[in-house]
C-alpha cells in the first residue's frame, strides 16, 4: 500500500528514528570519554577499553554467555522446528491445543514468573533425582532452550504456511516415502527459517537477564549478569565500552546477514525467471 | 535365556531382512509420533509442569530450611496421609497493602506505556508503509536492528540520559533553560521512558505486518467518493489495523506488567512494580511461598490478556 506520506508521518518517522538512535549512538560517544563520570566530558580516550580487556570477570562472563548461546540456538533450532512441523504439517492430533498452548505461552509470559517457575523445577528435581547438582551452565541452558524454541517454532511456522504444501504433494504423488519427502524437500526448504531461528534463539540467550538470574548458582555469571550488577550502582564508562563492542558486532552480523539474504533472493528470483521461461 | 540362545544356534537363518524392513516401515510411522513427541515433552517438563510446582508452593507455608517451604503431603508413621494446604500467601497479598498497591500501580504503567506505544507506533508504521519500497526496507531494518543489541544496555543508555549529572541536563543547563538539575532518573517518568524505548518496535512490527496486508485502492475508493483523509482513516484505516493493534497493544502490555529490569535500573526504589517485587521477595527475603502466591495472582490478572493474544496469533497463522 503505498502513497503520499504526509508531512505529520514523515516527521513522526524521523522523530522515532532519532528516538531510537540517539540513545545509542551517545551511549558509543561516552565509551570514548576519559572522565571517570560518564556524562562530563574528559577528552578522547581508550583507557575504558583498556579496562575492559584486562577484566578477567567480563572475559569469563563472554566465555560462558557465549557458551550456553550457542548450545541453546542449536538445541531450540531443532526442537522448534520439529514443534513447527508438528503444528502445520500434521493435521490434528491428541493434544494439539495443548502443545499450541504450550507453544505460544512462553513468548508473552513475564519472565519473573517463568524464571520462578523453573528454579522451582531445579531445586524439585535435584530433592527428587539429585539432579541438577549444580545451578549454572546446564540449567540457565535448559532454561533458554525452552522459551528459545518457542520463537523459533513461531519462524517455522509462519514459514510452512507461507510454503505451501504443493511441491511435497507432487512428490508424494510421484512415489516419495513420507519420511523423505521431510528429508528431501521440506527440510531444504525450511533452511532459511532454520538459520534466522537459530540467529535470533542465539541473541535472545545473550540478551537474557532475568530468567538466568533465577536459575543461576554462584559463581556462574553471564554477560548480562555481570552488567547488571554493575550498572545497578550507577554509570560505568567500562560498560559504555562493553556496549559499543556489542553494538559494532551486531552491526557487522546484521550486515553479512543482510548481504546474505539479498544474494540469496536475487538467486530465487532469477530461478523463477529461469523457470518461468523454460515452461511456457 | 538358555532356551533362547540354544534356538538361535540351531535356526541360524531367522528372518533378518523382514525385520529390518519391518522395522523401517514401523518407523516410517513411527517418525510423525518422534517429531510430536520430543518438543512436547521438553515443554511439559519444563514449561507447564513447574507452574504446577509454583502453585503447590503457593499454598505451602514457610519454613526455616531448604527449600524454605513446607511439604503438603506428610506420611505419618501409622501410613496415615495428611495434606496440609494454606491460603495465608493469598490473604496476606489481598490485606497487605503494598501488594495490592504494587498490583495496581504495574497495572496502571503497563497501560499507560502500552497507550504511549500505540500513539507513537502508529504512526511510524504508517508511514514506514507509505514509503516507498526501498525506503520501506530500510526503515523496517532500522527498526528491528535495536532487537539485536542488548536490551540491557539500551536501557542503560537511559540512565545516562536522565541522570541527575546527565546529558539531558547537562544540555537543559547549557542552554539556560533551567539552573538546577531535574530530577528525572529513579523517578515513574524514566520508568515509562524506559517501557517506550523498549518496548516500541515490539508495537510497531505487528502494526506493519497487518498494514502492509491493507488495500490502497479503498483509500482510494473513499476519497474519490469525497471523504476527506481524515474520515477515511478513522472509518476504514483504522478499524482494518484492529487485529494489529491488539496484537502490538498485548505485546507490550502482557511483558511490561512483569517487568522487572526497567523498573529496577530506572525507578530505583522509587517504583512500585510487581516484577521487582517478586523478584526481591525470592531472591532477598528468600519467602517463597508468599513469592510464588505473588506469581500466581500476576499470572490470573495476565490469563485474559494472554488467551486473546493467542486466540489473534492463531488466527494470523491460519490466516496465511
Amino acid at each position: 500500500m503505498y502513497g503520499r506520506r504526509s508531512g505529520f508521518l514523515t516527521f513522526m518517522l524521523a522523530a522515532g528514528m532519532a528516538f531510537i538512535y540517539v540513545p545509542m549512538i551517545l551511549l558509543v560517544i561516552y565509551s570514548f570519554n576519559y572522565s571517570k563520570i560518564v556524562p562530563v566530558w574528559g577528552g578522547w580516550s581508550l583507557r575504558w577499553y583498556e579496562t575492559l580487556f584486562k577484566s578477567e570477570a567480563v572475559w569469563n562472563a563472554v566465555a560462558l554467555s557465549l557458551k550456553i548461546a550457542v548450545i541453546n540456538a542449536t538445541f531450540a533450532t531443532i526442537l522448534g522446528t520439529l514443534a513447527g512441523l508438528a503444528m502445520v504439517r500434521f493435521g490434528k492430533f491428541k493434544g494439539r491445543t495443548l502443545f499450541g498452548g504450550m507453544l505460544v505461552a512462553p513468548l508473552v509470559m513475564p519472565e519473573v514468573i517463568t524464571g520462578l517457575s523453573l528454579l522451582v523445577l531445579f531445586i524439585s528435581l535435584k530433592q527428587l533425582f539429585g539432579w541438577p547438582q549444580d545451578r549454572g551452565f546446564t540449567t540457565i541452558t535448559i532454561a533458554h532452550i525452552t522459551f528459545s524454541l518457542a520463537y523459533v517454532a513461531v519462524i517455522i511456522q509462519s514459514r510452512l504456511s507461507g510454503m505451501g504444501e504443493t511441491l511435497e504433494e507432487a512428490a508424494l504423488d510421484l512415489g516419495a516415502k513420507p519420511f523423505r519427502v521431510l528429508t528431501d524437500i521440506t527440510m531444504p526448504r525450511l533452511a532459511p527459517g532454520m538459520v534466522a531461528g537459530w540467529l535470533l534463539a542465539f541473541t535472545l540467550s545473550l540478551d537474557d537477564l532475568v530468567i538466568a538470574s533465577f536459575v543461576t548458582g554462584p559463581g556462574a555469571n553471564t554477560l548480562p549478569i555481570l552488567i547488571f550488577s554493575r550498572i545497578r550502582l550507577g554509570l560505568r564508562p567500562d560498560i559504555n565500552a562493553l556496549a559499543t563492542i556489542i553494538i559494532l558486532v551486531v552491526a557487522i552480523g546484521v550486515a553479512i546477514a543482510a548481504y546474505i539474504m539479498f544474494r540469496q533472493e536475487r538467486q530465487q528470483q532469477r530461478d523463477m525467471q529461469i523457470v518461468d521461461r523454460e515452461i511456457p | 535365556m538358555t532356551e533362547t540362545s540354544a534356538l538361535a544356534v540351531v535356526d541360524p537363518a531367522p528372518p533378518r531382512l523382514g525385520a529390518v524392513s519391518q522395522l523401517a516401515r514401523r518407523m516410517q510411522a513411527g517418525w510423525r509420533s518422534i517429531v510430536i513427541f520430543i518438543p512436547y515433552v521438553w515443554l511439559f517438563v519444563f514449561f507447564l509442569l513447574p507452574f504446577f510446582i509454583v502453585a503447590k508452593i503457593s499454598v505451602a507455608e514457610l519454613k526455616m530450611a531448604s527449600p524454605p517451604y513446607t511439604d503438603l503431603i506428610k506420611w505419618a508413621e501409622d501410613g496415615i496421609m495428611t495434606i496440609r494446604i494454606t491460603f495465608e500467601n493469598f490473604t496476606y497479598i489481598f490485606e497487605d497493602d503494598l501488594y495490592s498497591k504494587t498490583y495496581i500501580n504495574s497495572l496502571k504503567i503497563s497501560s499507560i506505556s502500552t497507550i504511549l506505544c500505540l500513539l507513537i507506533g502508529y504512526p511510524i508504521a504508517y508511514g514506514i508503509i507509505r514509503s516507498g519500497p526501498v525506503a520501506r526496507r530500510l526503515l523496517l531494518f532500522a527498526i528491528i536492528l535495536p532487537f539485536w543489541t542488548s536490551f540491557l544496555l539500551r536501557v542503560y543508555a537511559w540512565m545516562g540520559l536522565l541522570a541527575d549529572r546527565g546529558t539531558i541536563n547537562n544540555v537543559l543547563i547549557w542552554l539556560g533553560l533551567i539552573d538546577e538539575p531535574i530530577r528525572m532518573l529513579y523517578s515513574e517518568f524514566a520508568v515509562y521512558i524506559g517501557i517506550v524505548y523498549t518496548y516500541l518496535p515490539f508495537m510497531i512490527l505487528p502494526l506493519y505486518a497487518n498494514m502492509e496486508k491493507l488495500d490502497a485502492t479503498l483509500n482510494e475508493v473513499a476519497a474519490d467518493l469525497g471523504s476527506r483523509p481524515m474520515n477515511t482513516f478513522f472509518k476504514v484505516t483504522l478499524p482494518l489495523t484492529m487485529p494489529g493493534i491488539i496484537a502490538g497493544s498485548l505485546l507490550v502490555f502482557i511483558p511490561a506488567t512483569g517487568e522487572y529490569v526497567i523498573p529496577d535500573l530506572l525507578g530505583g526504589g522509587n517504583v512500585l512494580m510487581i516484577g521487582r517485587l517478586l523478584f526481591n521477595e525470592f531472591n532477598q527475603n528468600v519467602d517463597w511461598p508468599t513469592a510464588s502466591a505473588v506469581a500466581i495472582v500476576l499470572l490470573f490478572l495476565l490469563v485474559l490478556p494472554m488467551t486473546i493474544y493467542q486466540y489473534y496469533q492463531g488466527k494470523a497463522m491460519e490466516d496465511q
